[in-house]
């Protein structure tokens, strides 16, 4: 098996996919702020309370100095494409019906280490195909938006995604 | 760090062996890893009820205990495994002379058995993926390992000035050296750069041929001490030096969220790999590096020390990995990209034909090999020689 099927610890709620089959995130006692963060329309970034450094993904101890005291904080939503992928088929469904979509990598105004993996979208709401791929341009400045998916039993996500800033 | 004196040249690779490399080949992973140990214990002269070390991937379809009662072991006393799937096939033979120049074990066999070509695409299986960090990537579409490294790449050129038709020359001279290994899959096929350049994207910027195979195959090496192995029917294979790499803040496959996403776990295995050798990446007469993808050449170029950061592209130009033209010839027999993939084990048997003078495209005279695992992920290295 994998070192990730391997992992154990940590209440995981992995309750799916949403109704139209995107991946949603396994939800856990770690991930949760981040989560219900971004059902609220707020990105949060996991902060350590003894040294205060910013770290994402979020974890138990801060590496710098292993304190596990952690906190959130909410962050401005800006940043910049710091890289981008265009994937084509063979993929899973539903994105291989949205292929060639974008996939981007965001590095936060707040700190030039704090990166996001999202997509450029047109507006919120929007598809991960509704950009043109060939104008993404590394370096371009986006602002965070949240586009919510609900699973068949009614639970609900939101996805941190990106549109080019004004 | 004080370089490992006493492990130094203390093992030597003695046997290997490989199945045929295929689409699809009808035994089971589990039935080929068996055959493969057992043809690389004959290919060593060494009877297999004498193997007692069993060091094998974590990906691992079949355990050292099936292994064992098949192969008709006697006392094993020494197993282990190495995770992180391309990251692990050198550390699985570092862990088998490790074994050895301890004393754990005197005969240690190290395999890797895959049915990649006619079993299911791994990243199919989303249910263990989305934990961290794959509930931060899987949800956007960032669905496959090429995905995750295109990332990576794509900045890798921005930032270096790197293009496609440096990608282009990896996946050239490796075919070539394929072109040249009839037992690779790749073997009667040539590849130009047109060919290169008008096949299909998968994720750009990375497209068909900067891809590895999909294929079964097994693959297997034994290891003894230098005295044993000087005693046997092949040249012996020293293992000069041996590290493994997991760098500050690593996150596999996905290494977006540190200080320097470019500067992977190549470069952490490297420094420790160099200290570990008596002599450094310009002795080194040929190379095989781990190649899933052809931007991982790149990055393993520069973090293994054969240019600075920043000039792998340029290293590539007019055929210098290419047997025959260039100053170190990579992926001799045709690679992960155009002999076959088993999670970079062919690299380790290729380095190892190499320094027997074997190989399909044997680089005359060479006395050095390095041999790599898989940059992105933690990884692990080896230095052979003969």
């Amino acid at each position: 098996m994998t070192n990730a099927a391997a992992f154990s610890g940590g209440y995981v709620a992995n309750l799916g996919p949403s109704e139209d089959g995107y991946l949603m995130p396994a939800v856990d006692e770690e991930s949760r702020f981040f989560w219900e963060g971004t059902l609220a329309g707020e990105l949060r970034i996991q902060v350590c309370t003894n040294c205060g450094r910013l770290r994402h993904p979020p974890r138990p101890m801060c590496p710098s100095c292993r304190s596990t005291g952690r906190a959130w904080t909410q962050v401005s939503g800006k940043g910049t494409i710091w890289s981008f992928v265009v994937p084509h088929p063979p993929l899973l469904q539903p994105y291989s019906d949205l292929a060639p979509y974008n996939v981007i990598v965001v590095t936060l105004d707040e700190d030039p280490n704090l990166r996001l993996v999202g997509n450029l979208v047109a507006g919120p709401d929007g598809e991960l195909n509704d950009v043109d791929p060939t104008s993404i341009r590394i370096g371009e400045p986006v602002e965070v938006t949240f586009k919510r998916f609900k699973r068949s039993d009614g639970s609900e996500e939101a996805l941190p995604l990106w549109t080019r800033a004004h | 760090m004080s370089p490992a004196v006493g492990f130094q040249d203390a093992t030597a690779i003695a046997g290997i062996a490989q199945t045929p490399f295929a689409k699809h080949l009808e035994p089971s992973e589990t039935e080929l890893a068996c055959q493969v140990i057992v043809d690389a214990c004959a290919d060593a002269g060494i009877d297999p009820s004498e193997v007692n070390a069993l060091c094998s991937y974590t990906m691992e379809a079949t355990e050292e205990v099936d292994i064992a009662r098949n192969i008709g072991c006697g006392e094993v006393t020494f197993f282990s495994q190495v995770g992180y799937g391309g990251g692990a096939g050198c550390g699985v033979v570092g862990h088998a002379a490790l074994a050895v120049a301890s004393g754990q074990a005197e005969v240690a066999v190290a395999w890797r058995s895959r049915k990649r070509g006619s079993g299911p695409r791994p990243w199919t299986s989303t249910s263990v993926q989305l934990r961290v960090p794959g509930g931060y990537t899987r949800p956007f579409g960032l669905l496959r390992p090429v995905d995750e490294i295109a990332m990576l790449t794509r900045r890798y050129m921005h930032e270096f000035g790197a293009t496609r038709d440096h990608l282009a020359n990896v996946a050239m001279a490796v075919r070539k050296h394929a072109n040249m290994n009839p037992a690779a899959l790749m073997y009667d096929r040539p590849m130009s750069r047109d060919d290169y350049m008008n096949s299909r994207w998968v994720s750009e910027p990375l497209c068909l041929f900067d891809n590895c195979l999909e294929t079964d195959g097994a693959l297997a090496c034994v290891v003894v001490s230098a005295e044993r192995a000087r005693d046997l029917r092949h040249p012996p294979v020293y293992v000069h030096a041996f590290a493994q790499g997991l760098p500050p803040e690593h996150q596999t496959m996905v290494n977006f969220f540190n200080d320097d996403p470019l500067t992977g776990p190549a470069w952490a295995c490297a420094r420790r790999l160099w200290a570990n050798a008596a002599f450094g990446p310009e002795d080194v007469n040929v190379a095989q590096i781990y190649d899933a993808f052809t931007p991982l050449i790149l990055l393993s170029l520069e973090g293994y020390g054969f240019c600075k950061r920043g000039d792998a592209a340029a290293f590539t130009e007019d055929g210098n990995l290419e047997w025959g033209r260039g100053s170190l010839p990579v992926n001799t027999s045709g690679g992960g990209l155009s002999e076959a993939y088993v999670h970079g084990f062919n690299l380790i048997n290729e380095g190892v034909r190499q320094m027997r003078g074997t190989s399909t495209a044997q680089v005359e005279g060479a006395e050095t090999c390095l041999v790599t695992s898989g940059e992105g992920v933690p990884t692990s290295a080896l230095l052979l020689r003969r």
